[in-house]
């Protein structure tokens, strides 16, 4: 026997278990691997459910399954950093970090050990090729409505080469009917679409029961005139754009503008005060290797599920980018990623450093 | 082939276990009934007691069965009055550990040296001359350690403290007699020793005050209600027959093949480290080794897809182990702690087997290495 063996990577859930259905299907040697990320499992990945789930599939479709204890990389990786953001005034985003560090990096490190050559996930993504260049580039999902591709960037042509997004051709119904099909017990289990180590979605809350108190940063809510028009008691509360919660009362409706985590300032402005002109990413990695020259058009996403925005580039050097939207600009975000595409095609992405001026 | 070396995980069942069981798996088997058919399941289930009895030189009315040794260890902590204090020590299985914190009880915890040994004086003196449950198990099954129990007991007799000792490793593998040991409470697990999973026994010196923490029946003589298994506890008292009578010939064979692996493994990795006493006394059939610079999840993905069952520490519901808090009491960094590689060797097993893991085991390393230089 002399296939080529995937590590597929399993949480549990129908996507990744479709995945590594057709991964066997493909006739490769398969070996199942889920992951422990989040210690204390209060939040809705990494149950024992999740893995015995994972396992049930395995053993229905005939190929060995282990877990993986990545508590502390992950930790180090996506929690710390989550909380650092949040502490500095941005708005994190966790599963691109994860994906880039931990399963496109150590798992897969760890499948290489394993004898794997490639490492598969239950992604909504497609690879392409770059005509010319010939290299591996990141596609959108055939279905537009599950497209991942926004927390994949992080990944250079050389993890591209080696992964495998083998359901990036398909839509959630055709993965759905497919388990069902193969008699997979996960078919109809519901998708998880929170933060997956954080409990009931209380991004706040965790963030203070994983700070230090000191760290915690409370101070004034002021309108765009400085004045002050209202306290609160942390601005890791608080994510630019965001509208409830500011416990201002009524009136006209006003949104977080700005945040200042060295004063603790929270800036508030009404909804047509928020359209940024463009923005300025850091971190920035281009699949080609090469940024694109000033003046070139692209479409930029700024959060997961919005739409594609036109942008041409302004600026550019050493990793970091500035855009600015061609059309009607929307609320820019600190801490979350902007992604670049042509067409479906991914270019590039790094973390949104806030709005150009 | 399949070779499976992960007995201190469980044991595959006895044949003797099987014969014994398979006539109760089809008759109504109450014992407490007041028909011949409870008459023959409560012969057959005091013929069982008596069996686990002889293994550890007990009288059988001491012995409670129970679901298993965590059930017992639960027993015992929970049942036992002393004082509202329990000592015990930093590498007790979780059944021990999380109940004794659980209870509201003032626990205190003695930790060990570099091999897993327990000082007996560390013990004495955790007890300050004042009443306390005090709970230390006899052998570890991830490193193979055995605690000196008789000497901890000895010591106390007379303080008023209660002392448990949790033999579900040690039993079948080493030779115990309560008498010696002069202990208060033993747990025995079933499945450990070749038995069926899904029961155990909590033997109770007698004389020992101890509250139900099952109630509604009179079952175990009241210390533990409910339905007996027969079918599980006959298959037990099976196994507990055929472990006490090949035991000595046993231990001294698994022993010389742990020795053979150690050495085999020792030749042929450099810098590889035994984890666990260096001498006797210690578990015959336990060997746990770290290799530097591989983690310890990979080896043992790799040793299952090669077809041998071996372990990282102990056990856990999912099987993905938590850094071995055995090996941290031990005084091993939290990563050296994750990379624990435990085989634990059984009565079927073969100087053919031992020579596959010495083959086989440097070649995966070499893998693991190899792909890491890459």
């Amino acid at each position: 026997m002399n296939r080529e063996r995937v590590v597929v990577a399993m949480s549990g859930g129908v996507d990744s278990a479709v995945a590594a259905a057709r991964c066997v299907r493909a006739g490769y040697d398969v070996v199942g691997i889920s992951l422990r990320l989040a210690r204390d499992g209060s939040g809705s990945c990494c149950s024992l459910d999740d893995f015995h789930d994972a396992r049930a599939v395995a053993d229905r479709l005939g190929f060995p399954h282990y877990v993986f204890d990545f508590t502390d990389a992950f930790e180090a990786a996506v929690v710390r950093p989550f909380v650092a953001e949040y502490l500095a005034g941005r708005t994190p985003n966790p599963c691109a970090r994860c994906n880039q560090h931990v399963k496109f990096d150590l798992l897969w490190r760890r499948a290489r050990e394993l004898g794997a050559t490639r490492l598969a996930t239950g992604h909504y993504a497609r690879i392409g090729r770059d005509p010319a260049s010939g290299l591996p580039v990141l596609r959108a999902a055939a279905d537009p409505a599950k497209d991942q591709t926004y927390f994949l960037f992080g990944l250079d042509a050389a993890a591209l080469a080696r992964t495998l997004f083998p359901i990036g051709d398909a839509t959630k119904a055709e993965v759905r009917a497919e388990a069902r099909a193969l008699g997979l017990p996960v078919a109809d289990k519901p998708e998880s679409m929170e933060v997956c180590f954080v409990p009931r979605g209380d991004a706040a809350g965790f963030v203070a029961r994983n700070a230090p108190a000191a760290a915690l940063r409370p101070g004034a809510i002021v309108d765009e005139d400085g004045a002050t028009v209202g306290r609160h008691d942390g601005v890791h509360r608080f994510t630019v754009g965001q509208r409830r919660g500011l416990g201002l009362g009524g009136g006209v409706a006003r949104y977080v503008r700005r945040i200042d985590a060295g004063t603790g300032t929270v800036t508030v402005a009404a909804g047509d005060r928020l359209c940024a002109r463009g923005l300025v990413a850091r971190d920035v990695s281009w699949s080609s290797g090469r940024a694109p020259a000033r003046g070139t058009d692209l479409g930029v996403r700024i959060r997961h599920r919005h739409a594609l925005l036109p942008a041409r580039v302004v600026d550019s050097e050493d990793g970091t980018v500035a855009v600015a939207f061609t059309g009607a600009g929307p609320a820019v975000t600190p801490g979350q990623a902007a992604v670049f595409y042509r067409d479906d095609v991914v270019l590039g992405g790094g973390w949104i450093a806030g709005e150009i001026g | 082939m399949r070779l499976y070396l992960d007995h201190n995980a469980g044991a595959p069942l006895r044949p003797e276990a099987r014969d014994a069981m398979l006539p109760w798996l089809g008759p109504p088997a109450n014992p407490s009934s007041a028909h011949r058919e409870g008459a023959r399941a409560r012969a057959a289930l005091e013929e069982a007691r008596a069996a686990v009895a002889g293994l550890i030189g007990a009288a059988p009315a001491e012995i409670v069965f129970t679901s298993g040794a965590t059930e017992a260890n639960n027993l015992a902590l929970r049942g036992a009055d002393a004082g509202g204090r329990i000592v015990t020590t930093a590498i007790e299985h979780a059944s021990v550990l999380e109940t004794a914190r659980a209870g509201g009880a003032v626990v205190t915890t003695v930790g060990v040296d570099a091999e897993g040994r327990v000082a007996p004086e560390a013990v004495v003196a955790a007890c300050s001359g004042r009443p306390a449950l005090v709970s230390v198990g006899l052998a570890n099954g991830e490193v193979g350690a055995v605690a000196p129990v008789a000497a901890i007991a000895a010591a106390l007799a007379g303080s008023g403290a209660v002392v448990h000792t949790d033999a579900a490793q040690a039993a079948g593998r080493l030779p115990i007699d309560v008498r010696a040991l002069g202990v208060d409470l033993l747990s025995l697990s079933s499945h450990k020793l070749g038995g069926p999973a899904g029961a155990g026994a909590l033997w109770v010196r007698s004389g020992t005050t101890l509250d139900a923490q099952l109630r509604g029946g009179p079952q175990e003589r009241g210390r533990r209600a409910g339905t007996e298994n027969v079918a599980a506890l006959v298959g037990f008292g099976a196994a507990a027959r055929v472990a006490g009578a090949t035991l000595a010939e046993s231990a001294a064979r698994l022993d010389a093949l742990t020795q053979r692996l150690w050495q085999g493994l020792a030749a042929r990795l450099p810098g590889v480290v035994r984890n666990g006493p260096a001498s006797a006394p210690r578990l015959p059939n336990t060997l746990n080794v770290t290799v530097p610079g591989c983690a310890g999840e990979s080896l043992l993905v790799l040793l299952d897809l090669a077809g041998v069952a071996a372990s990282l520490g102990s056990a856990c519901a999912a099987g993905a182990p938590e850094p071995s808090h055995v090996l941290v009491a031990m005084g091993r960094t939290r990563d050296a702690a994750r990379n624990g590689l435990r085989f634990s060797l059984g009565p079927d097993t073969t100087a053919d087997d031992v020579a596959r893991v010495v083959e086989l085991l440097p070649r995966l390393v070499a893998q693991v290495r190899g792909e890491h230089a890459a």
